[in-house]
């Protein structure tokens, strides 16, 4: 039971980091990475999808690779290789939440980016056509036709990355960034003896957060399945 | 960045192509142990989320929805670190004889991918129409017999695809087990990085090898769903 008591004690420290007095940190900062993270891929991953089926085979076979690649490896590398990068790009020091947020855009917006397509080409081509024959060009056909009906069928799998997206922020531990992985890793490195109940703890703590995203994407798919029967 | 020495002499031979070769050795080795091991694990979880008898089927379906929804790395530090609170001794024991790092890695990915597995399987057990379980039952067979001779053999081999993807994903997971200190590809990247400063070669190399292998499982499913599962090229 003691080791509860150590959570107990440590409970703000979990929850917020040391938050008034320093950095904001813990879930409040799990949940940030993977909010801003999910913004940023949603656009990214929106834009490489509509290049992914492009007409045009020059724009979409080197999206089509950098895609695929971009699904090859783990996220980890992604993480090593921002590191690395980042600084030499932006020609001065970037911070860590920086990389990993730009990591996780970039592996996420690959991902996104096959949901958009699949997203689309769920849209009977006859919407298309139907748009293209009443004089539309063909980027307002897919603005003003296509994608708000194909959005819509999208938002189940978009919930879905989005609790993706909260379990892998949980690698930002490996560059430092004190979100919740990485602060019960110091709880544990300072009390040394109740690995079990503090990873047991964190474990219940993502699984109420992603499980609960989890059922609201169940629900959303329910309800588009209903509106669809109709 | 743009005065940076390129050196790929480095890590296309001698002691750090040594390292970057040994960690590939290790990722197959954590991959296609735990993958073999979460496929077992996974069939029994798969058997028992489809079970009639109300609290295994809950159990199962807790275990499924609890593993799914929280982050592989808090289950490695989970196993790793507390193994020795939840494990009985003589398993921490025969853990620490061979090579603990590496034990503890693959328990972890052996539970986290066998819930993926489980759902993969039960999804192809779904697309078998159900009189096939209704034959087996009127003739005499019991419900896990049906299970074993009738629908998983017919079931397996639709899942065989999603298995396959679900192995690529274990070998892209695999690279966690470095914060933990399993001496695998990505963590002998990053040793090769900390030795030289070569840390452009050493991640280009560890990601050439990790799009490698996605290549060929990419290649391996397609081949298996045109000639084996759809041999006549019917749509």
């Amino acid at each position: 039971m003691e080791g509860f008591q150590v959570i107990w004690d440590n409970i703000a420290h979990f929850m917020i980091g040391r938050y008034p007095s320093g950095p904001l940190g813990g879930l409040a900062l799990t949940f940030m990475l993977a909010l801003i993270s999910c913004i940023l891929s949603f656009f990214g991953g929106l834009i490489m999808g509509l290049l992914c089926i492009s007409n045009n085979r020059v724009i979409r076979y080197p999206t089509l690779a950098v895609v695929n690649a971009i699904r090859g490896i783990p996220l980890l590398m992604v993480i090593f290789w921002m590191y690395f990068l980042l600084p030499a790009i932006m020609k001065r020091p970037t911070p860590e939440s920086w990389t990993v947020i730009a990591a996780l855009t970039i592996f996420t917006s690959a991902y996104m980016s096959q949901i958009v397509q699949a997203g689309i080409e769920g849209i009977p081509r006859g919407q298309t056509e139907a748009g293209l024959s009443t004089g539309l060009p063909a980027w307002k056909a897919m603005v003003y036709i296509v994608l708000p009906q194909g959005l819509r069928n999208m938002i189940p799998s978009f919930v879905n990355q989005f609790v993706s997206l909260i379990k892998d922020t949980s690698l930002a531990f490996i560059v430092g960034v004190s979100e919740l992985t990485h602060v019960a890793t110091q709880v544990n490195n300072r009390t040394m003896i109740y690995p079990a109940e503090i990873f047991a703890f964190i474990s219940i703590i993502y699984f109420i957060l992603c499980f609960a995203f989890t059922s609201l994407s169940r629900w959303i798919e329910e309800k588009l399945a209903w509106r669809k029967a109709i | 960045m743009f005065n940076y020495q390129f050196d790929w002499a480095i890590i296309t031979s001698g002691q750090y192509f040594e390292w970057l070769v040994s960690g590939l050795k290790i990722t197959i080795q954590l991959s296609t142990v735990s993958i073999a091991l979460s496929f077992i694990l996974g069939l029994l979880i798969a058997v028992m989320r489809m079970s009639n008898v109300a609290p295994v089927r809950w159990f199962a379906h807790s275990y499924l929805e609890f593993f799914r929804n929280t982050p592989l790395l808090v289950q490695i530090f989970f196993w790793y670190f507390g193994s020795y609170q939840v494990l009985p001794e003589s398993v921490n024991e025969w853990m620490y004889e061979h090579n603990f790092e590496f034990v503890s890695a693959v328990i972890a990915l052996t539970i986290y991918t066998s819930a993926f597995i489980a759902e993969d399987i039960r999804s192809g057990v779904r697309s078998i129409p159900k009189e096939q379980m209704e034959a087996a039952r009127s003739s005499g067979f019991s419900y896990l017999r049906s299970m074993q001779y009738i629908i998983l053999p017919q079931a397996v081999r639709i899942t065989i695809p999603p298995l396959i993807n679900q192995f690529l994903n274990l070998a892209k997971n695999s690279s966690l087990a470095m914060t933990i200190g399993v001496a695998e590809l990505t963590y002998q990247a990053r040793q090769v990085e900390s030795y030289t400063f070569k840390g452009f070669e050493a991640f280009t190399a560890a990601t050439l090898v990790y799009l490698a292998i996605s290549l060929v499982i990419t290649a391996l499913v397609t081949l298996y769903s045109k000639k084996i599962l759809n041999p006549i090229g019917m749509r």
